[in-house]
C-alpha cells in the first residue's frame, strides 16, 4: 500500500476558504479572523507567523479542529470539517492532525511509550499494533532507547521528541506544532528543527505556529497574519521580512538584537468592535 | 471487524486500570476519601451479620424449646359468653383429638395433654405440686423427648389406664431414688405408680421457661383422667411443615368449628398458639432494627458521596490540561466522561471493598467475643452494600465528569 501522506504535491492537505471566527466576550463582538483563505499542499513545510493579536492562535485552534469557524469553509484532506460535529472532530483530530504544543503535554506518570500509545486509546485502528507502532514512532524520533523513561527522566529535548513521536503514531495528514520550540533552548531548538525537517523530507505535511523568525527560517513557506488577515504568503527565500531580517543577522548584529516577546504565548483577540 | 467489537472493551479496561492508578497514586487521599463509604458499608455489613447471627439464634433456641411446627389448642369462652357458658362446655375432648388426628391433613403428630399437680413420694421423702402431666404416645414425637433409661409411654398403657410413669432425672435427684429406678414405686396422691423408664433432660434456655428444671411425672392420658376427669386437657400438636401454619389454623378451625356445631357469626369456644407467629413478630422486630441500620448508613453513604463529589472536582480541576490533551488527541467527551465516572466508581468499590473486610471483621467479633456463632453475611448483603457503593459512585460521580466532558480543550490546554 502506497503513503496516502506522500500524495502529488497538487493534492491540498488543507483548503481554507473565506474563514471568519468572531468571538462574544460580554456584550462585545471580536472578531479575531477576518476572511482568511489558505490553501496547504500535501507535503509542504509552512511556517504560519504573526504578532500578539494577529489571530494567528485562533487559525491554528481551527486548524487543529479545536475550533469552529463562524464562517466559510475548511476541508482537511478533502473532509469538509466545517460540517461536522463534535463527535466527528474528535475523529478527525484522532486520525488526520498530529499536535506538537510548546510545553509537551505530556502524562507525567505514563512511560514515554505508554504517551506514544495514548491517541491508539482513542480509535479503533492499530488496535493489536498499538505497540509496535508507537516503538516505531518512538525509534523514528531517536528515542529507541528511552521508551521505558517516564517524563521527569528526559531533558526538554526529548519530552518534545516524545510529543513528536505521539503526534506521529497515528499517521496524521498534519502535523500541527504551537510554538514547538517555546520552552526549548538554543541548542534542542536545533534538534527539533532538524527533526522537522528530515520528517519533511519523508514526505510529513508541516505546519508550525511561531514568532521566532529562525525557526519559521527552515520552513518552505511562510504565512503572515495581522489584524485577523493574511498580509502575505511567500515562499521563505522570497519572503521579504525574512530577508531583511536574514541580512540584520549577516551584517554583525547579533541574534540577540532580535526582538523575541518575552511571553509569546498568548495573543488575544485582534480588534474590538463595539 | 473484531478490532470494532473489541475497541470498546479496550478503551473501557484501559479506562478502569487508569482509575485504579489514579487510586494507588493518590492512596491516602483516596482513602481518606472513600472513609465515608469505608464506614457505611462496614457498618451495614456489620449489622446484618450481627441481625443474621441473632435471627439463627432466635430461631434456633425456639426450635429446640417449643418447636416451629408446633400449635397448642386449648377450649375457651369466648367473653361475651362468658355468662350463659362455662368453661366444663368450652373443654377440650378426647373424641376432639381423636377428630383432629382423623381428619387434618396438615398435623403431623398431636396428643392431648392434661396437667395436675400433686404430692409425690418416694419412701420418706416427698413433694407437693410436683408437675403430673398426662399424656398419648404421641408426646414423645411433640416434645421430641426420648427415654434414656426403660421404655416410652405406650398404647397399651393408654388402652389399660395403667399405674405407671416417666420420670425426669431432676426426680431422681429431689425423691433420693436409686441410679437406675426403674422398677420403683412411687406414690402418687396416694396411688402407686410403677416407674418404667427415665426422660433425658431438655435444655431448655431461661428465656424459654426453662433454667429451673424440677421434678416431672409423664403418665398415661388415660390414667390422668381416671384419677381427675375434671382437669382441663389442651392439644399440643405438630404441623407437618412452618410453611403450612396458616393453613393448619384454618382446618384446625374448621374441624373444630364443625365438631362443636358453630356456625356463622358464632364466636369460637376455643383458642389457638401458633409458634409460626411469634417468630413472624420476631422477623417483624428485626426487620424494623435492620431497616434503621440501613437508614443510618444511607446517612453515611450520603456523607461519603459529598466527598466523593468533591474529590472528583478537585481531580477534574487539577488535570484539566491532561483533559485538554486528551480531547485534543481524539478523545469525546463521552469517553472522557465515562473515565472520571468509573473513577469516582472504582473509588467508592474500593472503599466498598475495604468496607465488606472490616465488616467480616465485625461479624467475627461478634461471633467470638458475644458467642454468637451463626453471625454470617449472607451474598445478598455482600451485593447490596458493593451495588449501593457503586451507585454512590454513580450519583456523586456524575457531575464532575459532565464538567469534565464539557471541558473546551482550548481553554483546558491553557489552563495553568
Amino acid at each position: 500500500m502506497t503513503d496516502r501522506r506522500k500524495g502529488s504535491i497538487r493534492e491540498a492537505a488543507i483548503e481554507i476558504r473565506g474563514i471568519e471566527k468572531t468571538y462574544r466576550i460580554g456584550d462585545e463582538r471580536v472578531r479575531a479572523l477576518r476572511g482568511v483563505d489558505l490553501r496547504i499542499n500535501r507535503g509542504e513545510f509552512v511556517a504560519i507567523m504573526g504578532a500578539s493579536g494577529s489571530g494567528k492562535s485562533t487559525l491554528m485552534n481551527i486548524l487543529g479542529c479545536l475550533d469552529k469557524p463562524t464562517r466559510g469553509e475548511y476541508r482537511l484532506a478533502g473532509k469538509p470539517t466545517h460540517k461536522m460535529g463534535a463527535g466527528a472532530l474528535a475523529k478527525v483530530r484522532n486520525e488526520e492532525i498530529g499536535f506538537i504544543f510548546q510545553s509537551f503535554e505530556l502524562l507525567g506518570r505514563a512511560t514515554a511509550l505508554k504517551n506514544v500509545m495514548l491517541p491508539m486509546v482513542y480509535s479503533a485502528h492499530h488496535m493489536f499494533t498499538a505497540k509496535g507502532r508507537a516503538k516505531d514512532a518512538l525509534t523514528k524520533v531517536g528515542l529507541g532507547d528511552r521508551m521505558g523513561h517516564k517524563p521527569n527522566q528526559l531533558s526538554g529535548g526529548q519530552r518534545q521528541r516524545v510529543a513528536v513521536a505521539r503526534a506521529l503514531v497515528n499517521d496524521p495528514a498534519i502535523l500541527l506544532a504551537d510554538e514547538p520550540t517555546g520552552n526549548l533552548d538554543t541548542k534542542t531548538t536545533v534538534e527539533i528543527i532538524e527533526l522537522f525537517k528530515a520528517l519533511h523530507d519523508q514526505g510529513q505535511t508541516i505546519i508550525i505556529v511561531t514568532h521566532e523568525e529562525d525557526v519559521a527560517g527552515h520552513a518552505e513557506r511562510i504565512v503572515r497574519l495581522r489584524d485577523g488577515k493574511i498580509i502575505s504568503d511567500n515562499k521563505t527565500a522570497e519572503d521579504p521580512v525574512h530577508r531583511d531580517w536574514v541580512e540584520m543577522i549577516a551584517s554583525g548584529m547579533g541574534a540577540s538584537s532580535v526582538p523575541a516577546p518575552a511571553t509569546p504565548k498568548e495573543e488575544e483577540p485582534a480588534e474590538v468592535t463595539p | 471487524m473484531t478490532r470494532v467489537i473489541l475497541a470498546p472493551v479496550r478503551l473501557f479496561i484501559q479506562t478502569v486500570l487508569l482509575a485504579l492508578g489514579q487510586v494507588w497514586v493518590n492512596k491516602v487521599r483516596a482513602f481518606l476519601t472513600a472513609l465515608g463509604i469505608i464506614i457505611g458499608t462496614g457498618s451495614v455489613i456489620g449489622v446484618i451479620g450481627g441481625l443474621t447471627g441473632m435471627e439463627k439464634f432466635v430461631l434456633n433456641t425456639f426450635d429446640s424449646a417449643i418447636g416451629v411446627r408446633r400449635v397448642v389448642i386449648w377450649g375457651q369462652v369466648p367473653r361475651e359468653l362468658r355468662s350463659v357458658m362455662s368453661w366444663e362446655d368450652a373443654k377440650i375432648t378426647e373424641a376432639e383429638a381423636d377428630l383432629l388426628i382423623a381428619n387434618s391433613e396438615t398435623i403431623d403428630v398431636l396428643t392431648p395433654v392434661c396437667n395436675q399437680s400433686l404430692p409425690v413420694g418416694y419412701r420418706r421423702e416427698s413433694r407437693s405440686g410436683v408437675s403430673v402431666i398426662g399424656v398419648r404416645p404421641a408426646w414423645h414425637e411433640t416434645e421430641d423427648r426420648t427415654t434414656i433409661l426403660g421404655r416410652p409411654i405406650r398404647q397399651s398403657d393408654i388402652d389399660e389406664k395403667l399405674p405407671i410413669c416417666l420420670i425426669n432425672e431432676e426426680a431422681i435427684e429431689e425423691l433420693r431414688l436409686p441410679r437406675d429406678p426403674v422398677g420403683e414405686n412411687l406414690t402418687v396422691d396416694g396411688r402407686r405408680f410403677l416407674i418404667v423408664g427415665v426422660l433425658e433432660t431438655k435444655d431448655v434456655p431461661e428465656g424459654f421457661g426453662g433454667g429451673e428444671a424440677r421434678t416431672e411425672l409423664i403418665i398415661p392420658f388415660s390414667t390422668s383422667k381416671s384419677m381427675n376427669p375434671y382437669t382441663s386437657t389442651r392439644l399440643d400438636a405438630m404441623i407437618t411443615s412452618p410453611d403450612v401454619a396458616e393453613e393448619a389454623k384454618a382446618e384446625i378451625t374448621a374441624i373444630l368449628r364443625a365438631a362443636r356445631n358453630l356456625r356463622g357469626e358464632d364466636e369460637d369456644t376455643f383458642g389457638m398458639w401458633v409458634a409460626q407467629n411469634e417468630i413472624g413478630n420476631f422477623n417483624a422486630v428485626a426487620g424494623v432494627i435492620g431497616f434503621i441500620a440501613v437508614a443510618v448508613v444511607s446517612i453515611s453513604l450520603l456523607v461519603g458521596g459529598i466527598g466523593i463529589m468533591n474529590i472528583m472536582l478537585v481531580s477534574v480541576s487539577e488535570r484539566t490540561r491532561e483533559i485538554g490533551l486528551r480531547k485534543a488527541v481524539g478523545a469525546k467527551g463521552a469517553v472522557v466522561l465515562l473515565q472520571f465516572l468509573v473513577e469516582a466508581i472504582v473509588l467508592c468499590l474500593v472503599g466498598g471493598g475495604i468496607g465488606l473486610a472490616i465488616g467480616f471483621g465485625l461479624v467475627e467479633v461478634f461471633r467470638n467475643a458475644f458467642d454468637l456463632e451463626f453471625a454470617s453475611v449472607p451474598t445478598w448483603a455482600i451485593i447490596l452494600s458493593l451495588a449501593s457503593a457503586a451507585s454512590v459512585g454513580v450519583i456523586a460521580g456524575m457531575f464532575p465528569a459532565i464538567k469534565a466532558a464539557r471541558l473546551d480543550p482550548i481553554n483546558a490546554l491553557r489552563h495553568e
